[in-house]
């Protein structure tokens, strides 16, 4: 081994049988089989049933006669003008949770990652505690605390504010439940982690050491945050607006236990459509169609914030 | 600017403006406490305005504590700080005349390099900041990169352009926390003379903490040398080594070799002390406490201020000189010096600094030999200490 030791550095003393072309030939496979199993599993549950949804879009029939591709555009445009109204109401409300999100979630995230102290991983606890419970009964649990006769509605309507609401349209008849305000706070609520931890992780790696430097060099503590804390945390928010936003504008759980009929979200339709109504064609259309619309927004959104870096 | 101070920059710090005390830095009483911990006990100083300032201190001393609470970033416990005839000791950093190159620099990362240097224009509302920004680049010469983002900056131009940033303010006080410590040794030494330089350009006062005795001692006019939240002594670098006045200092600002000694009496000037059975002397001048025969004393004396010889041409040591025998424990060579650690009976690990003029051959490990210096070199310091204080082990 002594005598080895004096070899070339660099020389691989100690695997002579194996050609030194194929061991780099290997190390170089090893990315490719790292990528396998997630390539894998996007072939199979996303690539797959993306293309079987793009052909059923484009099918006509009946479930009784079968259904045939026959490149029936019409149905997308079909679908568009019969459901273009839940579309606007799904982009607005996810929208206004999305904004809603943003401030309730900044100013916690901001607390969290500067003001906690010893206090900060119990509260990022609390923030994704809510997770231990499904959707679903989170959503449920609203529908109790928002119910017609339980203390929120019976004080909102004591302060008068649901007189405030009702006339901006926002809520109807004394009550929250099967209200926009319902399905919209809904949204906000179970979106608000997803808006909160990317927020956090963002101001989090700011150097407090910054903000220093930028009272040092004349600026107030709100100019601080308006001219490096906020600007540096934009990938932050970038992240949790779209985080927030692209699950809110499909969902359709809120507008089912929270709304009522006239809070129908697009989700709401594909959801009948696929399950209640059986018409797989107009469903799969409407489908690609929120998410074309989703990508020609975000991509629109990204381009404003003018963030490369991120994502 | 330039050509009003530049003339002046030999002068002695502070009397180069005389009629204004505009960056003066006096500090009365300020301390500060976290809970039952003293971090700085309450120091007063005054940094002449025009001076470059080094806090110099192990980790851990109160120096950074000192600076943060002259730039606001850190509430006293206790004490004012005045800037010039200002009272600055409530005010939020925002509003100080002061400004600060943090360690690892604080640079915006969003904003390039010349928006970097802006920031503090911009913040105080002053509406054609070109000409002010072009010309700060230029001092730190860093017109070229003006439109980088800060990481794409090495270590070093991001510290120029943290001068830069603080320096466009033109602040009366310049504070300098540990601005080269994330520098590779190279480097640390080219900015050394690169912030002297700006300093003696623009010729305002600089406060600059370190824990780097030799940075301090390159780039300072003035050293505190701070120790457990307080200053053990304060002086011009040459002071501080040549005279140290206490054990901290005499090991932390270089070496020194520290020995237990006895105030044996006096010979006119000098104070006669008896180690083991041998006699030193010194003068009494350079013995900080005041000593009768009997008490007990360190005497210190630099490395590089003994003589070695072989013990076989001890009769060649001339007349007059201090002189210990031992022997060789350790020689290493390091190019313009030989170090040599002798082991003499009454004072173990003795560290001597011989220039490698002409080498002897015989002044290997386990010879014996006749250390000697000159009495004038030795200094007398209070025995009732750690003698150890301050000593940076390599």
């Amino acid at each position: 081994m002594a005598a080895l030791s004096t070899a070339p550095a660099g020389a691989p003393a100690e695997v002579p049988p194996v050609p030194p072309g194929a061991a780099a030939r290997r190390r170089r496979l090893v990315p490719y089989w790292l990528l396998l199993p997630g390539i894998l599993w996007l072939l199979v549950f996303f690539a797959a049933p993306m293309v079987y949804q793009a052909s059923t879009s484009v099918q006509t029939g009946s479930l009784e006669t079968g259904y045939q591709v026959t490149w029936h555009f019409a149905t997308y445009w079909d679908a568009f003008r019969e459901y273009d109204v839940f579309y606007l109401r799904s982009l607005i409300y996810a929208g206004i949770a999305t904004v809603l999100c943003l401030a309730i979630g900044y100013p916690l995230a901001y607390t969290i990652a500067f003001k906690a102290g010893r206090w900060r991983n119990v509260l990022l606890v609390m923030v994704i505690a809510p997770f231990f419970t499904s959707f679903l009964i989170r959503t449920l649990a609203w529908k109790t605390i928002l119910a017609d006769d339980g203390y929120v509605v019976t004080v909102l309507d004591k302060l008068h504010i649901l007189n405030v609401t009702a006339s901006l349209g926002i809520t109807a008849d004394d009550r929250v439940l099967a209200t926009p305000l319902a399905v919209v706070c809904g949204l906000t609520y179970n979106f608000l982690p997803f808006m909160i931890l990317p927020l956090y992780s963002s101001l989090e790696r700011i150097d407090p050491r910054l903000h220093e430097a930028a009272g040092d060099l004349y600026a107030r503590p709100f100019t601080t945050f308006r001219k490096v804390t906020f600007p540096i945390s934009l990938p932050g928010v970038v992240a949790g607006t779209l985080l927030t936003f692209i699950p809110a504008s499909g969902d359709y759980i809120n507008a089912e236990l929270l709304g009522s009929p006239s809070e129908q979200m697009i989700g709401n339709v594909i959801q009948s459509k696929f399950l209640t109504v059986l018409d797989y064609p107009t469903a799969a259309a409407l489908s690609f169609m929120l998410m074309a619309a989703i990508l020609v927004i975000v991509s629109v959104y990204i381009r404003k914030a003018g963030t490369e870096e991120l994502v | 600017m330039t050509q009003q101070t530049a003339p002046l920059a030999d002068e002695p710090a502070g009397a180069r403006n005389p009629a204004s005390a505009g960056g003066a830095v006096t500090l009365t009483g300020l301390g500060k406490e976290y809970g039952d911990f003293t971090a700085v006990h309450p120091l007063d100083l005054t940094i002449p305005e025009g001076s470059f300032f080094a806090l110099l201190g192990a980790s851990g001393c109160g120096k950074t504590t000192t600076l943060r609470m002259i730039a606001g970033l850190e509430d006293p416990s206790g004490g004012t700080v005045r800037i010039g005839d200002q009272d600055v000791t409530g005010l939020p950093p925002y509003k100080r005349p002061v400004n600060t190159v943090f360690q690892n620099y604080a640079l915006f990362p969003h904003l390039d390099i010349y928006e970097n240097v802006a920031f503090g224009l911009r913040r105080r509302g002053v509406k054609s900041v070109k000409g002010q920004v072009e010309e700060m680049l230029e001092l730190v010469e860093l017109g070229h990169l003006a439109r980088r983002k800060p990481h794409q900056l090495s270590g070093g131009q991001q510290q120029r352009v943290a001068v830069a940033r603080a320096l466009i303010n033109h602040p009366k006080v310049l504070l300098l926390d540990e601005p080269l410590g994330a520098l590779d040794l190279k480097l640390r030494r080219q900015m050394q003379l690169e912030l002297k330089r700006i300093q003696t350009e623009v010729g305002i006062t600089f406060v600059h903490v370190t824990h780097d005795q030799e940075e301090a001692m390159t780039m300072a006019d003035t050293i505190a040398v701070m120790n457990a939240g307080r200053i053990e002594q304060l002086g011009a670098p040459t002071d501080l080594y040549e005279n140290p006045r206490t054990t901290f200092v005499a090991n932390f600002l270089g070496q020194s070799n520290l020995i237990e000694a006895q105030v044996a009496g006096t010979s006119g000037d000098d104070l006669l002390l008896s180690v083991g059975d041998g006699r030193l002397a010194m003068p009494t001048a350079r013995c900080v406490p005041s000593v009768r025969a009997g008490d007990k004393l360190l005497a210190g004396v630099r490395p590089e201020k003994i003589s070695i010889v072989h013990a076989d041409d001890a009769a060649e040591v001339p007349e007059g000189r201090n002189k210990i025998t031992g022997r060789i424990v350790d020689a290493s060579f390091i190019g313009v010096s030989t170090q040599y650690v002798v082991n003499s009976p009454w004072c173990p690990e003795l560290a001597v600094f011989a220039q490698n003029v002409e080498r002897d051959g015989r002044l290997v490990p386990g010879a014996e030999v006749v250390l000697h210096w000159s009495p004038a070199h030795t200094f007398g310091l209070d025995a009732a200490q750690d003698i150890e204080a301050g000593e940076v082990n390599a």
